[in-house]
């Protein structure tokens, strides 16, 4: 089917006419995506808002920008992987009796492939580093992260591997091989045009940016807690956050470096993963699920972090067992990096090794369940608010424990050589990732976009849309667990049973519910940003939900510098207790505050680099390599800068600060 | 185990029945170790539900009691701690734990694919003078390869095996990596280029079964299933007869022909078929000249061949843009493969090794099963995914 | 919904609010951030070893460490590159009593030591290359070269460093920022040393055995 050549130009490396997919259904995205993003640029231009763009928000430094930022990346990414989502249902409801559907094999094993890479990578991820980023300094009682620049350099790497994966869709082909590339499927031999090229440097691209995010995010929540604070004072999320970016920094690097080797085996011959000549593909499989176990844990642990603040502020009530919570967490950390094997119990490393890693990952449940007791024991006597967030967490406690009792029963291996790689499979992941990881990211916005943005969102659209999702989600899902018990594999294109096809019909209804969910979530948000300013929805006061972390404690959208006299910690629920207290908020005695300057540099960084892997896909050695001496000359220029920091003189933190006096007299 | 068995079957199947119909093959198959590991599965879900099932309804009626509306509910928003609370929280989930983790370590022996089967069905165990029946696997693209060396024949995408005899699959690959998967019957195993896999299963009613590829493998993937028909023994005789009057020969040549990408191929079968053929395909050495992998690794065990080593690769020219698996990296060298040192002769010897002295002995305790051959050395593979040299028939292999 | 009370009584201000601000030291956090980073990139190399502990004997019936490797060579290599390290420690010894002349010397010094180190390494790669035992050839060259590889990287793009750094203190003299580039670049250059360390003994003494 694919007409690709590898031969190569000079000037265009194998880049050429035929590159271009012509089939309907891509030609018709471009199409559609094009005029989006043309009317986009006009509508930036005419309003003149480029400059504004770059100075406030592309260049700034400030982590809650960049929180943002990564957030409206991991929702337009969202749509984008959702929509592949949509193509698979439909194809498996149509390939049947026959039929080949309407997807070809190219064209359905690249959008597979690249639902679960978006999904992963660019959709959860950036959600969580964003929620991270935003929230994290704020509970701390910090004004910004350790290293701000970094910051803004991570988010842009982040945004570059998006644009290389994106770009795949429009010139050459994405991967067609599966989520985790697997050699020798991935090597050159059988796939051997630019499809896994672009899986692996939009995934090098955007794994710098983690990894360093990664770094930056441990060492601010080390470095940078107010006065006070202890590792045991810090709030649940906080805690959360801390573990993950551990777990980041301890295993992206292996991602990275497993696919550069993968790399080599591409582009020099090297003999890695290769059938032939010593190399071991085993191998690879071992790598990837080092990093990908850890990851899964590195998705989840920062919105056990959210559910934990969202239970204790709703309920009304101090959170159930703060240290066996801390511990859990620990626990799950340590345990995530000793289970990676049970994820393929079917390659035959024999029954003693398949016990152990089987054990270890049940034994993960234990810590797993401890936590949602304490959730439980913490609505328990409490006063539950059934406010949004507290909904996306009962949502989240009633699905979760589902999807982890069927991850469970994937850790025995028995069980998992008749369930492996099937819809059964399928139906367990996406359980605990759309019912953990994405409830909580909802739960999340829902919580603190009036701190981000000063007004709360609307209700019933989002009633509307939690509701369509949740049902939407049993509709979806549930059907692939019975498909996986009559036998029934994944990545399959057509099929022959013709009994199987009202399962796949059943979910592919709830992918429809699941898209009016989304739609409304879009509405929501819509409507809210309309009536911002109409009482039921603004926030005067900073603390909207009566909330008990120090991020309730500044006003709603926070000033630059978060908070004008850094707050003290004297236990846990710092805010809270400033409020049983009656503290007062200091009006005067202001001081100048350092901060970090903007920069164009991580812009200009990224924008190269991503240049840069764009030009390895396609063999153009010219411009890699002049946008790799770019990487290096602008970093060292970015190194001769010595003035990267200015002080907010005392009358403009005086005007913030009487402003926000003013607006809690008006509030109250 | 029957008894066991049937009470913890049934309220699970009764759950999933009317879902299902019959066609639910994990919940309801038809051979022993496929009903093991639904066994086990069931009795794992069960355990778990012990657990899920009042914190879910825990879930409902806290929330409910507590609402911030009911006035009546008790509230103290101070309360954070209670030992004896936290005790049984971490408590229950470990017993269940333990419970399961005794379950799982004894299940995963017992049903271990490498471990030759020791039962028939609940209450029938093999009889000590039983040979499992032999069937070599290979994945191809997109198809699956069934040799069988003891009848001398072979088949595509279409297999058949007697009831209540134990069978040992085993299993590699051509290009990329596969999964071998009989729903029905025993669970399903990896199948990987240049290694060697197991699977021991047995049929208990005969029927026609579906037999798949469940590990994706590129394009034709969707296609690549094969029917498994299991039947009594005069029925497996007579299949094995068809296949014998049908004529055809696989050998090296035929073979390198099959190995050329092919999407939803029906089944086909071979009258003859060269009985080092597989040895040479997990060895991958069914190229003309081509080393082999028992002999590379012979060599590499000395230390390699010294710096003559460098000269004995052969440029692969002779069809490198046809066949999948080897084009050219844009930075590296040409595709080339290794010279074979051996000679015809002893190729031969060395694919007619005894298979006992490859093999080692299965403990049969329940506990310690195969998988627990210590490693030899530092970085030496184990036993399990060692290439075997065996030869059944070795008489035979004169001919080709 | 309960709110602050925004009046100006003092009495419990000042133990919520850090009235008078202590001083963040200037870059606080970056040689914590640094080891962060040089954890991160050590677990890079692990995986580097450990992949050539698993294809380091596979030598697809090619030529194995004994026919390749020179121990002579490599332990001049070696001495290069501890005597680097020894002179980046007198660089530091000179930074810390605030001796800008001899800090650049020893600097110019080590960077000397880590070009040699750099060209003795090429010199054996295209040594091998030439006999035909380039990474292509079977899994433990590709090991070999990667792992080795990427030590010669880090050392390339830690020669860059030390030459922008030179400038640098040439011309803004020893001030905190450049102290703090010091100490990190310091610290990343033993780094590469222990790594060496490690690939000396596990790749070159074990091999040779």
């Amino acid at each position: 089917m694919a007409t690709f050549s590898n031969e190569t130009t000079f000037l265009l490396g194998r880049l050429n006419w035929d590159a271009i997919p012509k089939e309907p259904i891509v030609l018709g995205t471009f199409v559609v995506v094009a005029m989006g993003g043309v009317a986009l640029l006009a509508a930036l231009t005419r309003y003149r808002l480029w400059g504004w763009l770059w100075r406030e928000w592309f260049t700034s430094v400030d982590h809650k920008k960049i929180g943002i930022m990564y957030i409206i990346l991991a929702l337009v990414m969202f749509l984008r992987g959702f929509a592949d989502a949509i193509m698979m249902r439909l194809q498996q409801v149509w390939a049947f009796g026959g039929s080949e559907g309407y997807l070809n094999s190219h064209h359905y094993d690249q959008i597979f492939t690249a639902h679960g890479v978006i999904m992963i990578f660019f959709v959860a991820m950036p959600f969580v580093t964003g929620l991270m980023n935003y929230i994290v300094p704020l509970q701390i009682g910090a004004r910004d992260v350790s290293f701000p620049f970094l910051n803004n350099f991570s988010f842009w790497m982040t945004v570059g591997g998006a644009i290389i994966t994106m770009a795949s869709l429009f010139v050459g082909e994405f991967a067609q091989t599966g989520w985790l590339a697997f050699p020798p499927l991935s090597g050159i031999g059988y796939s051997p045009w630019v499809g896994v090229d672009y899986y692996i440097w939009g995934l090098q691209v955007a794994g710098v940016g983690t990894t360093l995010s990664g770094i930056n995010l441990l060492v601010t929540i080390l470095k940078m807690r107010a006065p006070g604070m202890t590792m045991m004072r810090m709030p649940v999320f906080t805690w959360t956050a801390f573990c993950t970016n551990i777990l980041i920094v301890a295993s992206f690097p292996v991602l990275t470096m497993t696919l550069i080797l993968l790399t080599l085996d591409r582009y020099v011959g090297t003999n890695f993963f290769t059938n032939d000549l010593g190399g071991n593909p085993m191998m690879y499989i071992n790598l990837i699920w080092i990093w990908g176990h850890p990851e899964v844990y590195i998705l989840i642990l920062p919105l056990f972090g959210v559910f934990s603040e969202i239970t204790a502020t709703f309920s009304g009530k101090r959170l159930f067992g703060y240290s066996s919570m801390v511990y859990a967490t620990v626990c799950i950390t340590v345990l995530s990096y000793l289970v990676w094997l049970h994820h393929f119990f079917t390659m035959g490393s024999g029954a003693s090794v398949n016990s152990f890693f089987g054990i270890t990952t049940m034994i993960i449940s234990i810590p797993t369940g401890a936590k949602l007791f304490n959730w439980l024991f913490t609505i328990y006597r409490g006063r539950v608010r059934f406010e949004l967030p507290m909904m996306w967490t009962l949502a989240f406690m009633l699905t979760f424990v589902i999807g982890g009792m069927t991850g469970v029963l994937l850790a025995v291996p028995p069980a998992d050589f008749v369930l492996h790689n099937s819809l059964f499979l399928v139906a367990h992941f996406h359980n605990v990732i759309i019912g953990g990881v994405l409830f909580g990211c909802f739960a999340a916005v829902n919580y603190w976009w009036p701190k981000a943005f000063g007004f709360k969102l609307d209700v019933f659209w989002g009633k509307v849309s939690f509701w369509f999702w949740v049902i939407g989600f049993w509709f979806a899902f549930m059907p692939l667990y019975i498909l996986g018990l009559m036998g029934v594999t994944r990545r399959l294109r057509v099929f022959d049973d013709p009994d199987l096809r009202i399962w796949f019909a059943i979910a592919a209804l709830g992918a429809v519910l699941i898209a009016v969910g989304i739609l409304a979530m879009f509405v929501q948000f819509g409507v809210s940003i309309m009536r911002r300013n109409r009482p039921g929805y603004r926030d005067p006061t900073g603390d909207p939900w009566d909330g008990r972390t120090l991020e309730w404690a500044t006003s709603s959208p926070p000033p630059a510098y978060n908070f004008a006299f850094n707050p003290i910690s004297h236990g846990l629920d710092t805010w809270w207790e400033m409020k049983q207290q009656g503290a007062t908020r200091p009006t005067s005695g202001f001081m100048p505050i350092h901060m970090p300057k903007s920069t164009g540099t991580g812009v200009i960084l990224a924008a190269l680099a991503t240049v840069c892997g764009l030009a390895m896909v396609w063999y153009i050695w010219w411009l890699a390599g002049l946008s790799f001496l770019g990487i290096i000359a602008v970093s060292i220029a970015h190194t001769f800068n010595y003035d990267r920091d200015y002080y907010i003189p005392v009358p403009e933190i005086e005007a913030t600060e009487d402003a926000r006096t003013r607006q809690l007299a008006q509030g109250v | 185990m029957t008894q066991k068995r049937k009470f913890a079957g049934l309220p699970w199947l009764a759950l999933a029945f009317p879902l299902a119909a019959c066609k639910a093959e994990v919940l309801a198959p038809a051979g022993d170790v496929a009903a093991r590991q639904r066994d086990l599965l069931v009795t794992s879900t069960l355990l778990m539900l012990l657990i899920i099932v009042p914190v879910m309804i825990l879930t409902v009626i806290f929330a409910l009691r507590y609402r911030a509306r009911n006035r009546r509910a008790d509230y103290q928003p101070d309360w954070d701690h209670s030992t004896k609370l936290e005790f049984v929280i971490w408590a229950a989930p470990l017993l269940i734990i333990i419970t399961l983790g005794a379950l799982t370590w004894v299940g995963t022996h017992l049903l271990d694919p490498y471990r030759p089967l020791d039962r028939i069905t609940s209450g029938q165990p093999v009889a000590s003078d039983t040979r499992p029946l032999q069937v070599q696997v290979v994945a191809m693209d997109w198809k699956w390869l069934f040799i069988y060396p003891e009848q001398g024949i072979a088949s595509i995408n279409e297999m058949a095996v007697p009831v209540d005899r134990p069978v040992e699959f085993t299993l590699t690959s051509t290009s990329v990596m596969n999964a071998f998967y009989i729903p029905a019957m025993a669970g399903m195993i990896y199948a990987m280029p240049g290694m060697e896999t197991k699977l021991n299963g047995v049929f208990n009613r005969p029927g026609e079964y579906k037999g798949i590829a469940s590990h994706y493998s590129g394009q034709g993937f969707s296609g690549m299933h094969f029917k498994a028909l299991a039947s009594d023994e005069a029925g497996f005789d007579a299949w094995v007869a068809r296949a014998r009057a049908g004529g055809g020969t696989l050998d090296r040549p035929r073979y390198l022909e099959l190995e050329a990408p092919s999407e939803n191929v029906p089944p086909m079968s071979f009258a003859d078929v060269d009985p080092q053929l597989f040895q040479r395909v997990v060895n991958m050495c069914v190229e003309p000249g081509k080393i082999c992998m028992a002999e590379m690794m012979a060599l590499d065990a000395q230390g390699g061949t010294g710096l003559a080593g460098t000269m004995n690769v052969q440029r692969l020219t002779y069809d490198k843009d046809q066949r999948r698996g080897t084009r050219a990296p844009v930075l590296g060298w040409e595709p080339f493969q290794i010279a074979s040192f051996c000679t015809p002769e002893d190729s031969a010897r060395m694919f007619g090794k005894s298979p006992e002295l490859t093999r080692t002995t299965v403990n049969m305790t329940p506990l310690r099963g195969h998988a627990l051959t210590p490693p030899k050395g530092l970085f030496t593979p184990s036993q399990d995914n060692a290439v075997t040299l065996l030869d059944p028939t070795r008489g035979q292999a004169q001919k080709f | 919904m309960s709110h602050v009370v925004t009046d100006t009584t003092t009495d419990n201000l000042g133990r919520y609010w850090e009235l008078k601000p202590h001083h963040h030291p200037e870059g606080a956090s970056t040689s914590l951030g640094f080891w962060v980073y040089l954890m991160s990139d050590c677990l890079m190399f692990a995986v580097l070893f450990a992949v050539y502990g698993v294809l380091g004997t596979s030598f697809a019936a090619g030529p194995g460490p004994k026919d390749l490797f020179d121990l002579g060579l490599v332990a001049v290599n070696t001495g290069m590159l501890l005597l680097s390290s020894i002179t980046f420690g007198f660089a530091m010894l000179a930074m810390f009593a605030g001796r800008q002349g001899a800090t650049l010397r020893w600097l110019g010094v080590t960077l000397v030591f880590g070009l040699c180190f750099l060209g003795i390494e090429l010199y054996e790669f295209q040594h091998m290359i030439h006999l035909g035992a380039g990474p292509q050839r079977s899994g433990f060259l590709s090991a070999f070269f990667t792992l080795v590889g990427t030590h010669g990287l880090h050392v390339t793009f830690g020669s860059i460093w030390l030459i922008t750094l030179m400038v640098q203190i040439a011309r803004r003299g020893l001030g905190p920022e450049n102290q703090r580039r010091m100490i990190c670049l310091s610290m990343f250059w033993h780094f590469l040393d222990v790594i060496w360390i490690g690939v000396f003994t596990f790749v070159y003494l074990l091999g040779m055995i």
